[in-house]
């Protein structure tokens, strides 16, 4: 018998309703201060501080933590219903979403108190940015073959070596970073990486932007001259980084943001079509929605379950993997059904540049956060095939 | 396959599992396995578990009643069980009483239409019934001048011209000359013909997820066992691969049929938000029926295209189910209309509501 996949149909409770109404009329406001353009996702301006500080102000950063680390003890269902409107809205959470998200929990966690207490109120007020330091030049999805070095000296770390595509590191205030500290022993190849707070904009590192396809500036790479990091600042245990990093992956794989990263090309293409749509552009939205809907269930679901207390690990990864699919494939279907839509539509222009830039994004989405296979040998773990 | 916590669905599984068990099914050329097992189910007061007590059934919930009819999926069960149901479902709806022995609803395609005459017999023709045939008692939707009404008629008293679906399983063409039902009765406001589909179709969504539920249980068994290049294909990356999509095709169909089911069980009216989950989960499970389908034979080699061997009675049947109470290329025509109507900006707070 195979492990009983689960999708209980969760719904989100009452007052989850109310936060979504406060988040539209806040993200409504916004977008008429002219802080952002809903219908333009390929802006250059994604990096927002003045928007990160009103969202925290709002007390929707850290929702979850504790309230003495400045968070509000609210449910993880409320933090989904925040997240999927800002996503839905095109709102810039660039700097602020992968510490909400991954940084912030894994503090928690892992930080020793004294940080906790300096860093974790500053990212709910929005103040500072994180990024990701896993990759490495030749280590991506074979996160073992990790070589940065932390080599340990008094009362901390150096390090040395180069990390690469990481999201937001030229704007980062922190990173959160794995490092070899002892090589992989022969009973296990999993051993001997260790997690670090790392301060950024300090000397012994170096940003160096790549351009990406979209023509944006995203990721970077990050090179670690005898960088130094004191004691305090090694999170959780020393050699045994991968098991604290995979407890993270339910969290940062199943979110609403893992399917709606293109999801404003359907919007564009229903307002094209107009109200009385013929019979194939019918089909194209109705089958779109209907997988949209489905994989929201799913990813509902999901929450629901981490709300519980649960570690669904398999679940998050097929609502990844069927979203990340969905959303690479979605900007080709509208392209399609966008092909006989009259040249008269008056938001046209505004379909076609989307397109433009959701194609040349759909690439990358079943890349990020973990492979299309990657997933899927997790998927095959689960089901009892490894 | 997932357990089950809730009696009625305990207990039909008990009987499926005593009485249907797929491979002793598969091998008897007689179908003498059909008549023991409807006994079994109607003893049980399953195949009436949405007609509430006063009208002769057993009085479950929605919840249940779908919980069953999931459970019927993974078993594939090829008696007139989700047909019954859904006939004393129809019956309920107009207060008519439930008779005894196997039924079928009609119609059970959205673009046929029985008609009511002013002296109320019924006349009209409703293609791909399922188990008309083996059916005693029809629940008819008939409309009128007067608006919607709900019949139960004698199945003697059609025309029925047999037909099998892909599945092999009944799909018949019933056609009413000028029938008079036993009884008729005027269908609740805002009842039509588009209800009766949608419940339909969430219905077919439920069996439909549980055949997959199957297909990915027995893929993956399948695969831990059979060898070759001295290795079980388990251990092929690219069958787990394959096997990781089947889940997730699964997991989907799963999760897009009980959201529905759990839609109507709590609604009060099937209004847009309704429609919207029973509408996509008829379109997500048919997809899910082709792919993940497709990936189960792949998996089984020339073993699961043989009549032996017991995936077809899943894989067909799933996909023959995409069929009934409107295909999804059907729901998906009509779904596509509701949101263009509901305009741009209507969209995602209709998904989101859900
Ligand atoms: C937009 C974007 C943002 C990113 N942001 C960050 C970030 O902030 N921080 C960070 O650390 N990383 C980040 N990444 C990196 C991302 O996590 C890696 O790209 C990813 O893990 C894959 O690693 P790779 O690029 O080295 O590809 P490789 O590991 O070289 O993989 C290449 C191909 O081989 C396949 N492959 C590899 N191993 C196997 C296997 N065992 N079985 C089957 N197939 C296999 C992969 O699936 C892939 O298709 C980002 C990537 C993108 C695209």
């Amino acid at each position: 018998m195979t492990a009983a996949l689960r999708f209980d149909p969760i719904r989100l409770p009452e007052k989850c309703e109310q936060l979504r109404k406060e988040v539209r009329a806040f993200l409504a406001e916004e977008i008429a201060a002219g802080t952002f353009d809903p219908h333009k996702p390929n802006r250059e301006d994604t990096d927002a501080p003045e928007f990160s500080r009103r969202v925290g102000a709002k007390g929707w950063l850290g929702m979850t933590w504790p309230k003495k680390y400045g968070g509000q003890e609210r449910s993880f269902l409320e933090r989904y219903v925040v997240t999927e409107e800002m996503r839905v809205a095109n709102a810039p959470t660039r700097r602020f979403f992968v510490a909400d998200r991954q940084s912030g929990p894994v503090l928690i966690k892992y930080a020793p108190e004294h940080i906790k207490m300096d860093i974790l109120p500053r990212i709910c007020r929005g103040e500072i940015c994180f990024a990701i330091g896993m990759s490495e030049p030749n280590s991506g999805s074979d996160l073992f073959a990790a070589k940065t070095r932390a080599t340990k000296t008094d009362g901390g770390y150096l390090i040395n070596g180069t990390k690469i595509w990481t999201s937001s590191a030229h704007i980062a205030d922190y990173m959160i970073a794995i490092f070899r500290t002892s090589q992989p022993t022969n009973e296990n190849r999993r051993h001997g990486l260790t997690q670090f707070l790392v301060k950024m904009k300090q000397p012994g590192i170096q940003v160096n932007p790549i351009g990406q396809i979209t023509g944006q500036y995203e990721f970077n790479e990050v090179v670690f001259t005898d960088f130094f990091v004191p004691d305090d600042h090694v999170l959780g245990e020393v050699d045994g980084a991968w098991k604290q990093a995979t407890s993270e992956l339910a969290y940062e794989r199943s979110g609403p943001e893992r399917f709606l990263e293109t999801y404003y090309v359907l919007t564009e293409l229903v307002r094209a079509v107009g109200p009385n749509p013929d019979t194939r552009s019918a089909e194209g939205i109705g089958r779109l929605v209907a997988q949209l809907h489905t994989m929201r269930r799913m990813s509902v679901s999901v929450a629901g379950m981490l709300q519980a207390g649960k570690e669904p690990v398999v679940e998050a990864s097929i609502v990844k993997d069927i979203g990340t699919v969905w959303e690479q494939q979605l900007p080709h279907r509208v392209r399609d059904l966008a092909a006989f839509v009259e040249e008269t539509a008056t938001n046209r222009e505004t379909l076609e540049r989307q397109l433009d830039f959701a194609i040349k994004t759909a690439p990358k989405l079943t890349i990020q956060g973990g492979t299309t296979e990657v997933l899927r040998g997790i998927i095959a773990r689960g089901l009892g095939l490894r | 396959m997932a357990e089950s916590d809730n009696i009625v669905v305990e207990t039909a599984e008990k009987i499926f599992a005593d009485l249907a068990d797929p491979q002793t099914v598969n091998n008897d050329k007689k179908d003498s396995w059909q008549a023991p097992l409807w006994q079994a189910l109607s003893e049980a007061g399953l195949p009436l578990a949405w007609v509430p007590d006063d009208l002769g059934g057993s009085g479950a919930s929605l919840a249940d009643g779908f919980a069953l009819l999931n459970a019927a999926g993974r078993f594939a069960v090829a008696v007139p069980l989700a047909e019954t149901m859904l006939a004393g479902w129809l019956l309920a709806q107009a207060k008519i009483a439930s008779p005894e022995g196997e039924m079928t609803v009609l119609p059970a395609s959205p673009k046929d239409r029985i008609t009511r005459d002013a002296d109320g017999a019924l006349s009209g023709r409703a293609r791909g019934v399922p188990f008309a045939k083996a059916a005693k008692h029809f629940a008819v939707l008939a409309h009128g001048k007067d608006g919607a009404s709900i019949a139960l008629v004698d199945a003697s008293k059609a025309r029925i011209e047999t037909g099998l679906n892909v599945g092999y399983d009944h799909s018949d063409t019933v056609t009413l000359n000028k029938v008079q039902p036993v009884t008729v009765k005027p269908a609740p406001d805002g009842f039509d013909q588009t209800t009766m589909m949608l419940m339909g179709g969430v219905a077919r969504s439920l069996q439909i997820a549980g055949a997959l539920e199957s297909m990915l249980d027995i893929s993956v068994r399948y695969s831990n066992e059979r060898v070759a290049f001295e290795k079980k294909i388990s251990k092929f990356q690219a069958v787990q691969h394959n096997l990781a999509r089947l889940a997730g095709e699964s997991a989907a169909a799963l999760a897009a049929a009980t959201s529905a089911a759990d839609a109507i069980a709590n609604a009060k009216s099937f209004d847009d938000a309704v429609y919207l989950e029973a509408a996509s989960a008829k379109i997500r499970c048919a997809e899910a029926a082709e792919k993940g389908g497709a990936i189960a034979h792949q998996v089984h080699g020339a073993i699961g295209f043989t009549l032996e061997h017991i995936l077809h009675r899943y894989s067909l049947r799933a996909l023959a189910w995409r069929d009934d109470f409107g295909s999804e290329s059907h729901w998906a025509v009509e779904l596509g209309k509701l949101i263009a109507n509901r305009g741009a900006d209507e969209l995602w707070p209709l998904v989101a509501s859900r």
